[in-house]
Formats: C-alpha cells, structure tokens, sequence
C-alpha cells in the first residue's frame, strides 16, 4: 500500500505540465487579440498622418459650424437630461411599485436600441406623421431637420446613463439621513436639495459626463430624425461620416479630437469614481 | 411636565402592534428581542410609519389619531430622533449638522443657536470638524445636540450605547444619565443593555412580538420576571454596590 501513496502517476504529471503551458499562453494570446484590435484602430487614427496636415484638416469650411453646432447641442441636451432626470432618479428610487420598476427598465431601453430605431421611432413620435405631429404643427413648429431636433435625439439616447447613475446614487443614499432630515423640521424639496443631491454629487457628476459623452457620439438617430444640414443638425459626427467622402483627412482630424475628448472624459470619470 | 402617549394596537407595515406607554419626566426604556418591534414603535412615534389603528400624542395633543383623521407630518412633530449610528450629515460640518435643525430664517441666528447646543453637551470645541473626524463618543454628543438645538417636545434615541466601544460606554452612560435628567423632557430610548437601565433609571416597556409583555422599574422586572427574555436581560445586572 505505501508505494501507491508515494507514486504519482504519470499521466498526472504529464497534463500538468501542459496546463502549465496551455493556460498562460491561452490567457496571453486570447486578451493579446482583444486589446490589438482595439488598440489598432486607435493607433491608425493617431500614426497615419502628421501634425501640420491633422491641422489643415481642421481648416475645413464645415469644422467650425460642427465644433460650434455640437457643443451647443450637447450643453442642452446634458441640461435637460439633468434638469428633468434627477427628480425623475429621485422618484424611481423611492418608489417601490410595479408600475415605477416597469418605468425603470424602460428609462434604459435607449442604451441597447440600435440608432437606426431611436431615429425611426423619434420620426413616429415628433415627425410630421409622428404622434405628436399634427399637434405641433397647429403651433408651426416642426421638430425634424431642426436643430431641436438634434438635441432630442441626443437626449434620448444619452438619458439612460445618467438617470440610472442617479438612481443608484440615490439608492445608496443612507436612509437614516433622511429620516433625520426629516424630524429636524426639513420638507422634501430640503431634503432633496440639502442632503439627497450633496451627498450623491460625485456619482451625479460621473453620470452627467458618461451622458455627454455618449451625447457627443450620437449619430445615428441624428442623420435620420434631423438630418445632415451644415450649421443646423450637422455635429461632429456627421461631419466626420460627410468628411470621409471629400477629405479623409478632415475625418480624421476630427475624429482625433473626439478621442481625446473622450478619453479625457474617461480619466475624469476614473478619477471621480476612486474619490 | 410634558407627557408623551403611545398607544397603538393594529398593524403597521408588515408587523401587528399593541403597545401602550406614557413617557414623562422620567426616560422611558423599551427593550426586548432582536424584531421585536422597538424601532418601529420609535418609528410610529415620529411618524415614519403609520398604524391602522392607534393614538400618539404630546400634551394631550394628538400627533396622529386614527379615527380623527390625524396625522402630523413628522417633519412638523418636533420630535428630536438620535439613530443608533448617529447619521451625521458627512457633507456639513458639526456646526452645519446642528445648525440644520434650528428653525430661524437668519443663517447667523441659526449658529448661535447651533454653538449654544454644542455648548451645553461640552462639544463646542468641534465646531469646525467633521463628522469623519470624531470619536463615537463624540458623534453621540453631535448627534443629541442636533436633535435638542431645535428644541423639540420629545426625545427618542434608538440604542444610543451600541455603536459605542465597550471601553468608552461607561463614561458616555453617565454623561447621559445626568443630561436626561436636566432636561426632563419626554424621551424614548432603546436599549439592549440592562447597564443603560441601571444608569438611566427610567421606566422600563419590554415587548416582544410587538406587543408589550411586562413593564415597571428595574427591581420590580429582576423580583419577578414574566418571560425568559426579561429572565435573561435582567440576570446582566451588576452587582449592587456597597
């Protein structure tokens, strides 16, 4: 009986030492192809050209309008989601019904809607023949090709981001605080503004860039429900999609600025999160 | 002398209540089991919760009465609440906390009036720190002065000793002990420990299953304990001194 206690068997060893071999390598190659083909791209936008052409290229007529129409657009959408989605965080944290998880879940639809819907489905609600379309033209206004229009396509889709930050934040928020808030004389609007909103300001923040951040991208919804109009609904990206038909330089050079704005965003996000 | 009435028997939430109690001068403890249903008395008594069935009221006035219809917005009770992990507002610091509650329109009447509070508690010294930097010992004191600073009608403290270390709880009991005495204000505490009892020498409300099984002093439960919890909670106490 001893010696069997004491003789490993070999074919033990034998797939022990393959795993050994295998496991690294498979880890190695497998995150290596990942990250290449991320990387790839990156690295072609910002190694295929040199300094003074990716200036020339911003030199384009249709730069400045985009640069001025998409931080415009943006700021607003980024307001409205704000203004009008906190309190509605506020709401569906606090609220434990049916009714409110149902909202919830379909707050974050836009995050997995493919663009080309959102722009279909914001046609069917505020184009001409949309829902809402006939109403709005009693009031001569009409939302498609407008830059409203871009803002409410930006809105849509970058919502969800920072209305979920928002629940979560307020989720987390220590019930007792409130509570305290309370006894101490302290009506809701206090509440919210005194306590809710301080406390959960960093996570608001990080939300509010993940927003923008996706607002700034927004392309698809865009070129369906405002169009591609210089000045009026054509941002940053359509500009780089119009770009690559003439300049591909042009594209490019914006489209170097857009990842340096993003990534900066990342950082700051990163950095908020740790805080 | 103020008076504070409890008296609630019907359900709220998910637990069925039938608790009766007067708190005057004297502090009033409420003990009992783990889910017993002490902080929810605390909480009908602020008005976090509402009973189906029931009457609170201060001086005879009702704060929330079933059948009358009554219910008095906690935030318009004036009732001074001090949770058991404090929750001090991290983002203010001590003054701002006291000051939170002190119902002048005037920023500058507010801290002097939060200064005063930290005064009478020995704490004036922290004013300027932040609840991260105080000592347990020192959050409680914050804490009792924020619910006092805007001079309620009633007191309720929910295991002010627990978050405390074993090594500081004495002292803190004490200095406990002497400021419910002076201020012979109705309040509620709940405790788990029979020390908190023998220092705060107040009436004591055991309930279990959410319904008031024994009540009376101290010596009255220790002569003639009706359950196995008073049984146990009573067989905690210290040896009588000399």
């Amino acid at each position: 009986m001893p010696e069997q206690v004491t003789d490993t068997p070999p074919p033990r060893a034998w797939r022990d030492r393959l795993v050994a071999i295998a496991w690294p390598a498979a880890l190695g190659s497998l995150s290596g192809a990942l990250l290449l083909l991320v990387l790839l791209p990156i690295a072609g936008l910002l190694f295929t050209s040199s300094p003074g052409r990716l200036l020339r290229g911003l030199a384009d007529p249709l730069v400045a309008p985009a640069i001025r129409l998409t931080i415009v657009t943006t700021i607003a959408s980024l307001g409205l989601i704000v203004v009008c989605g906190t309190p509605l965080a506020w709401v569906i944290a606090r609220r434990r019904n049916r009714l409110w998880r149902v909202l919830e879940t379909v707050i974050q639809l836009p995050v997995v809607l493919p663009p080309a819907v959102a722009g279909v489905a914001l046609l069917l609600a505020f184009g001409r023949r949309g829902l809402l379309g006939p109403g709005l033209a009693v009031f001569g206004v009409g939302l498609p090709f407008s830059t409203a229009a871009v803002v409410l396509a930006q809105s849509f889709v970058a919502a969800p981001f920072y209305v979920q930050a928002a629940v979560a934040a307020f989720r987390r928020l220590d019930a007792d605080l409130v509570l305290v808030a309370r006894t101490l004389g302290a009506s809701w609007p206090r509440v919210f503004f005194t306590v809710a909103v301080p406390l959960s300001w960093p996570a608001l923040a990080g939300g509010a860039a993940l927003s923008w951040a996706r607002a700034l991208g927004e392309f698809g919804a865009t070129l369906m429900f405002a169009g591609n109009l210089t000045g009026r609904t054509q941002t940053l990206p359509l500009t780089i999609y119009t770009a690559l038909e003439s300049d591909l330089q042009t594209a490019q050079s914006l489209s170097i600025v857009l990842v340096a704005v993003a990534f900066a965003l990342l950082v700051a996000i990163r950095a908020g999160a740790r805080r | 002398m103020s008076m504070l009435d409890v008296d609630v028997r019907g359900t709220a939430g998910a637990l069925s209540i039938d608790v009766a109690f007067r708190a005057g001068a004297a502090p009033l403890l409420l003990v009992g089991p783990n889910g017993a249903g002490k902080t929810s008395v605390l909480m009908l008594i602020l008005g976090a919760l509402a009973p189906d069935r029931g009457r609170v009221s201060l001086d005879g006035a009702a704060l929330y009465d079933r059948d009358a219809r009554i219910d008095v917005p906690l935030e318009r009770r004036r009732i001074g609440f001090v949770p058991q992990r404090y929750a001090l507002f991290p983002h203010l610091d001590v003054l701002g906390n006291v000051a939170y509650g002190v119902p002048a329109p005037a920023r500058a009447e507010r801290d002097r009036r939060a200064r005063e509070a930290l005064a009478e508690l020995d704490v004036a010294a922290l004013a300027a720190r932040r609840p991260a930097q105080l000592s347990g010992g020192e959050m409680q004191r914050v804490a009792l002065a924020r619910a006092l600073a805007g001079r309620p009608r009633a007191l309720l403290m929910d295991e002010p000793l627990a978050a405390l270390d074993v090594s500081v709880r004495r002292d803190v009991r004490r200095f406990l002990a002497d400021r419910l005495r002076a201020l012979a204000m109705p309040t509620v505490l709940v405790t788990h420990d029979v020390a908190d009892a023998e220092a705060l020498d107040g009436d004591l409300v055991v309930i279990e299953g959410g319904a008031v099984v024994q009540r009376g002093r101290l010596a009255d439960l220790a002569a003639r304990p009706q359950t196995d919890f008073v049984r146990q909670f009573v067989a905690g106490r210290s040896r009588p001194s000399p």
